[in-house]
């Protein structure tokens, strides 16, 4: 829930821009500064608090998002940058309340300790097994190499990817 | 930080307008990745960001292997090396653009912005150094062309003037028997910035296994990128082997004056420009060899 | 109620432990509901930010807020006038006594401030941009002093002094002028003198390390509502709600009744968000305007404005017989404590020699006060410092003696019964057990091949403590328990609780239900951390499970007509004179029967777990730029009972990758005025998924006798080992032995040229 400042209070309120986007698949709208980060407008604005806050200057990863399919730290997009685009958040992996494969194998590998690194891996690593069927795990470290954990040392962030990218392919059959 | 004004534009024209009425308050907005940590910090003021990422010419890829390649300054990495003409035919860009950041950085930042921020430890400008690449300017006058080994004048400095900005890179089309490899040192194996970046580019002879032409460029061990020139020259007529890497790594140092900070104290820069000359140019070698 | 532990087999086949269910808060986790600290919204809510100093060390002469007071949609402005002054106030707190005075000051800081980056004042706004605009209106008047940063710098009698009311406490005495050493610790056993001339090789050897994060992805955050009632609510990213309810009610000194901490859901701590920054301030800010503030760290102030692991400076000598039998270990050790003393010398100084028998040894160790943020633990603090010295002289004393590493610790191993230099006896304990696994690993017996390649072992120990924990649990009429219980759970602890309670009852592990309570809805518990929670709070959930069990034998009692003491339980089944009745059967019969089963316990275990690890990792090193790339790691470790083995794998890859960090690229590095230069995760460099091999994992379980279970502390001991294990096989790729940490490229390779 926002504050909306009172007008007698005569705060100083930086003009607003209105932006229309797709948020997982559905559309949505928002005011923001156009300071504001898209991480700042998912989670304060629309509620989105999925999106996780690291380091705020696209070092860490755990603000990773899907712009338009590609994944980015949404701490380095502006808020008005996701005007006409579409943005996928980890509030949009799992489909209809049934967990992605991705997921379902964090957790039946335990993936995850603290968990705040883990949306920003899981969206990463949506966007890595939806370009590369299979792949290896130097790929695998290569292209999540943006996502920084303290907790797991990466070993079962690894393996859960390599898992996933099995069952993927095994649905596919 | 303070707040600013937003304009996405969609042609050249409205940029330049844009940037010549409100001069060093306007900034370009391509990628986002330096400059909006930079408004962060504090290390750069902004009244208003002109985002050009919807003006079509700064997000072209036009490659001719007669003609060569016409980048838009805006081209995220990511594509650049999805393109697999590009890829094949600018390896050296590649390597740099891959390694740019992690995934995530590569997705949205560019070579143009890349070139722009003008960090002497900037991971691409090296290749495009060695790819003797040029920058197409557009301003309030004319459009002008700089060879990228002149764009750069002092760190975060280049030549653009007010109301102007980068569209573009122009990359010779590539010649046959010619090669080029970029790498950079740093302390981990992604996420850092070059502790020094060294780009090697050779033509070799057409039956001979001797250098025609080398171009090396060197990154993070000067206020700018440099073309290391006397070791280039000096690779003109010399036999493509590990003897001629080596001393040729030896002349690069000369053309290194590093300072010591975070990244890295002073000699140890020097002595990794050697190392690198030598690694980078061998692959360039191998690179040039293959069918 | 309580069962002593030795009356469990732990020999007995375990339905539940040992399994690998899915954690309890795990769909929350991975969908992006669970709530940490920034998640917490509230109408509202307003914005805290802190104003933190420019300077290393300087005199306050004066604060001036009233401009950033005026700045329309500023609602409040606080210093350390507004908290009560707290001089010679020391308080226990959960892992030892906190001068409270000093723990104001690195709140806010009151007269001086003492690191780059200390909170000088705060003000809270109707958003976070205009607070920090009302930052910048803040005038401070400063009266800058020489600042000091290194660690023997500031035990020299001409140093800028930190503190006039420290003085050098010598084993009790203290002294009669002000130093910058708070604590010189001297720990002695037998002779040292004869244990020298005993000893037919004697090396000596000096060590630095550098000042290194814990490195937590989610920042410092806390959202603090002082209510009309005077009652403070905080909901807050904390290892301990307890503590941080106990330390906020002291600096403010309020009553523990009227504040309330709601623990969130935490994004790592590793030692590093025990002691309280935020809360308190957040706490004064909403007393002064009303409004519920939200305060939260940037990285950089992460980095700048809380509590990082000490750098030192070591000497180590070791003496040893000709077949290996240490006979002399002699330690100094000088630590940080940074801007206030109270640092991790005391757990440095009795880790050194702890893996060894050795019948004469001397440990002299400093708490030394400097200008840099004021230390806090870091997994295993203290430990690792002092291994990375002591493992690589007990490498050089293998090489020289021409003994097997492994083997040559084997001689020397503390067992059952050895005394440590501090003078505690160790129980059964397995180090001995993980030297001979890491002996027998593939790993170990694979050659290694190939050019400017080494391997190094090294070993690492930690205390792992017990400490009190509560808990509760009701039986609900389907079967299912919900367990409400007092540990932050900052990496799958609620489920190993959980699945302790289950195994008690002979319930599956899904159908125990664990809450983390806050500190109105369970009974005190103290921190996470220690390495503590699936023992002692597990220990808790063993007393509730039979508690619990007692019951519900009364109730079955009373459906049979029959004594209770001719009811037994076991494994989920209930029986009496030839009838029996399954768990979830007596659980449907609980309302009938007279209401809800409410089982209880508190806990306070004393004495260690004791964790003993070894690792083993092979190197290669590019001779050309000093690049050390880690090519194989692994990890043995005695965990005791491992409760959930895949939590227990990922404890000890962590801490190994925390370590692996630590040794090679991980350092605070500091200009001449004191202040950090590389305060972001882009120049504090912490591995990438890329900078690391997969790190293999040997589990061995020699069983606590303390625990029913056999459950050991396990989180801390994998950072121990890893820097002495790197050190150990650079120098066996490349003939180098480095004894300053981190080991990073420029520093190998300007040894690889010195050679």
């Amino acid at each position: 829930m926002n504050f909306i400042p009172r007008l007698r209070e005569r705060l100083y309120v930086a003009k607003k821009l209105h932006v229309t986007t797709t948020v997982n698949g559905e559309p949505a709208e928002f005011l923001c500064e156009a300071r504001h980060s898209l991480m700042d407008a998912l989670r304060d604005t629309l509620g989105l608090t999925g999106t996780k806050e690291g380091c705020n200057n696209g070092n860490c990863g755990a603000c990773t998002v899907l712009l338009n399919g590609v994944p980015v730290d949404s701490c380095l997009v502006l808020a008005v940058e996701a005007e006409g685009a579409e943005i996928t958040t980890v509030e949009g992996i799992a489909n209809l309340g049934h967990l992605h494969p991705l997921q379902q194998c964090f957790l039946e590998g335990a993936a995850l300790q603290c968990g705040i690194c883990t949306p920003g891996f899981l969206v990463a690593a949506k966007a890595l097994l939806d370009r590369c069927a299979r792949p290896s795990e130097q790929e695998i470290r290569f292209q999540l190499s943006g996502n920084l954990c303290r907790c797991t040392g990466y070993d079962k962030i690894v393996r859960a990817v390599q898992e996933a990218a099995n069952r993927l392919q095994e649905v596919k059959r | 930080m303070k707040d600013f004004e937003y304009a996405a534009v969609s042609t050249i024209d409205e940029a330049v307008s844009l940037l010549s009425a409100r001069g060093p308050m306007a900034t370009i907005l391509a990628g986002g990745t330096d400059i909006l940590v930079q408004l962060r910090e504090g290390h750069r003021q902004a009244e208003l960001v002109v985002d050009v990422k919807k003006i079509p010419e700064l997000l072209e890829i036009d490659f001719q292997p007669d003609r060569g390649l016409r980048l838009g300054a805006a081209v995220p990495c990511y594509r650049i090396y999805e393109d697999a003409a590009v890829a094949a035919a600018y390896p050296g860009l590649v390597d740099a653009a891959q390694i740019i950041g992690g995934w995530q950085i590569q997705s949205r930042a560019s070579v143009g912005g890349n070139l722009c921020n003008s960090s002497p430890a900037a991971d691409s400008i090296p290749p495009l150094i060695a790819y003797d690449a040029a920058c197409v300017i557009a301003g309030p006058e004319r459009t002008r062309r700089v060879p990228v080994a002149r764009f750069c004048t002092a760190p975060g400095k280049n030549v653009l003037r007010r109301g102007e900005f980068l569209v573009g890179l122009e990359f010779p089309p590539p010649q046959p028997r010619s090669g080029c490899r970029y790498q950079r040192f740093i302390p981990r194996n992604e996420m850092d910035i070059a502790v020094v970046g060294v780009a090697s580019w050779v033509c070799l002879r057409p039956r001979e296994n001797v250098i025609e032409a080398a171009r090396i460029a060197l990154a993070a061990v000067a206020p700018t990128p440099v073309l290391a020139t006397e070791a280039s020259d000096w690779l003109a007529g010399k036999p493509a082997n590990a003897e001629s890497f080596t001393q040729a790594g030896e002349l690069a140092k000369r053309a290194a004056r590093p300072i010591s900070d975070i990244r890295g104290p002073a000699e140890y820069r020097t002595h990794l420009v050697g190392v690198l000359t030598k690694r980078t140019l061998s692959d360039a070698v191998q690179r040039a060899l293959a069918p | 109620m309580a069962t002593t532990p030795r009356e469990e087999h732990t020999n007995r086949p375990m339905r539940v432990l040992g399994t690998r269910p899915v954690r309890h808060d795990g769909a929350d986790k991975v969908t992006g509901r669970a709530i940490y600290g920034k998640d917490v919204q509230m109408a509202n809510l307003a914005h805290g930010k802190i104003l933190r100093s420019p300077h290393a060390h300087a005199r306050i002469r004066s604060i001036d807020t009233s401009a950033a007071a005026k700045l329309p949609g500023v609602y409040a402005c606080v210093t350390s006038a507004d908290m009560p002054n707290l001089v010679d106030k020391m308080t226990e707190l959960g892992e030892g006594t906190v001068n409270l005075a000093h723990l104001g000051a690195n709140v806010l800081a009151r007269g001086k401030v003492l690191y780059h980056g200390q909170a000088v004042a705060a003000v809270a706004a109707a958003n976070a941009d205009l607070a920090e605009e009302a930052l910048e209106l803040i005038k401070v008047d400063y009266e800058p002093l020489p600042p000091v940063t290194g660690v023997l710098d500031a035990m020299k009698d001409d140093a800028p002094l930190l503190h006039d009311d420290v003085f050098t406490n010598e084993m009790g005495k203290r002294a009669n002028k002000p130093s910058n050493v708070a604590r010189h610790i001297v720990f002695e056993q037998g002779n040292i003198e004869r244990g020298l001339r005993e000893a037919e090789v004697v090396i000596e050897r000096e060590f630095r390390t550098a000042t290194v994060h814990q490195g937590y992805i989610e920042p410092h955050v806390s959202t603090a509502l002082w209510n009309a009632d005077g009652h403070v609510t905080i909901w807050t990213a904390t290892q301990g709600a307890f503590t941080a309810r106990q330390q906020t009610a002291e600096l403010l000194q309020i009553p523990i009744s009227r504040v309330t901490v709601v623990p969130c859901e935490i994004g790592g701590g590793f030692g590093g968000k025990i002691s309280v920054y935020l809360e308190p301030v957040a706490a004064l800010l909403s007393r002064k305007c009303g409004r519920p503030i939200k305060m939260s760290m940037t990285r950089a102030e992460v980095f700048e404005g809380t509590g990082p692991t000490p750098g030192s400076f070591m000497r180590v000598k070791l003496g040893a017989a000709k077949d290996g039998k240490l006979t002399a270990a002699q330690a100094w050790l000088a630590y940080d404590a940074g801007a206030f003393p109270g640092g991790v010398i005391g757990p440095g100084c009795m880790c050194v020699f702890s893996c060894y028998d050795i019948p004469n040894a001397r440990v002299d160790g400093f708490d030394v006060v400097l200008n840099k943020p004021k230390t806090a633990a870091y997994r295993a603090p203290g430990a690792t410092h002092a291994a990375f010295a002591c493992e690589t002289v007990v490498d050089e004393l293998a090489e020289r003696l021409g003994i097997d590493p492994i083997e040559l610790r084997l001689r020397n191993a503390a067992k059952e019964g050895t005394r440590r230099v501090d003078g505690e006896k160790y129980p059964r304990i397995g180090f001995v057990e993980t030297l001979e696994a890491a002996k027998a690993s593939e790993h170990y017996q694979s050659p290694l091949s190939g050019a400017n390649r080494g391997r190094g072992v090294a070993s690492g120990f930690w205390f792992n403590i017990g400490l009190k924990s509560s808990a509760a649990a009701n039986v609900n009429p389907d079967g299912s328990v919900t367990l409400v219980e007092g540990s932050t759970d900052i990496g799958g602890t609620r489920t190993s609780v959980a699945m302790q309670l289950a195994e008690t009852l002979g319930i599956a592990a899904e159908d125990v239900l664990p809450q983390v309570g806050d500190t109105d809805s369970v009974g005190y518990t103290d921190v996470t951390g220690g390495s503590r929670v699936t023992f002692a709070t597990g220990l808790a959930a063993y007393q509730v499970g039979l508690d619990i069990l007692a019951q519900l034998r009364e109730r079955a009692a009373s459906i049979w007509s029959c004594d209770p003491e001719k009811v037994t339980s076991e494994s989920g089944v209930f029986r009496a004179n030839g009838k029996s009745m399954t768990f979830k059967e007596l659980a449907a019969k609980l309302h009938h029967t007279g209401g809800a089963v409410v089982g209880r316990a508190t806990v306070d275990p004393q004495g260690a777990t004791n964790g003993f690890g070894t690792h083993i990792v092979d190197v290669e090193v590019d001779r050309e730029t000093g690049k050390v790339t880690i090519l194989r790691y692994t990890a043995v470790q005695d965990t005791g009972k491992a409760v959930h083995p895949s939590y227990v794998e990922g404890q000890m890859q962590g801490g190994a990758v925390q370590g692996i960090g630590w040794a090679l690229n991980e350092e605070y590095v500091f200009d001449a005025q004191g202040r950090m230069l590389n305060p972001t995760f882009l120049d504090y460099r912490m591995p990438t998924a890329l900078d690391v091999p997969m790190i293999d994992t040997i589990i061995v379980e020699v069983p606590n006798p303390g625990h029913p279970y056999g459950v050991r502390g396990v989180g801390e001991t994998p950072i121990v080992a890893p820097p002495a294990a790197i050190a150990n096989a650079i120098y066996r790729a490349v003939g180098v032995r480095m004894r300053e940490l981190p080991m990073s490229p420029p520093r190998v390779c300007a040894a690889i040229l010195a050679k």
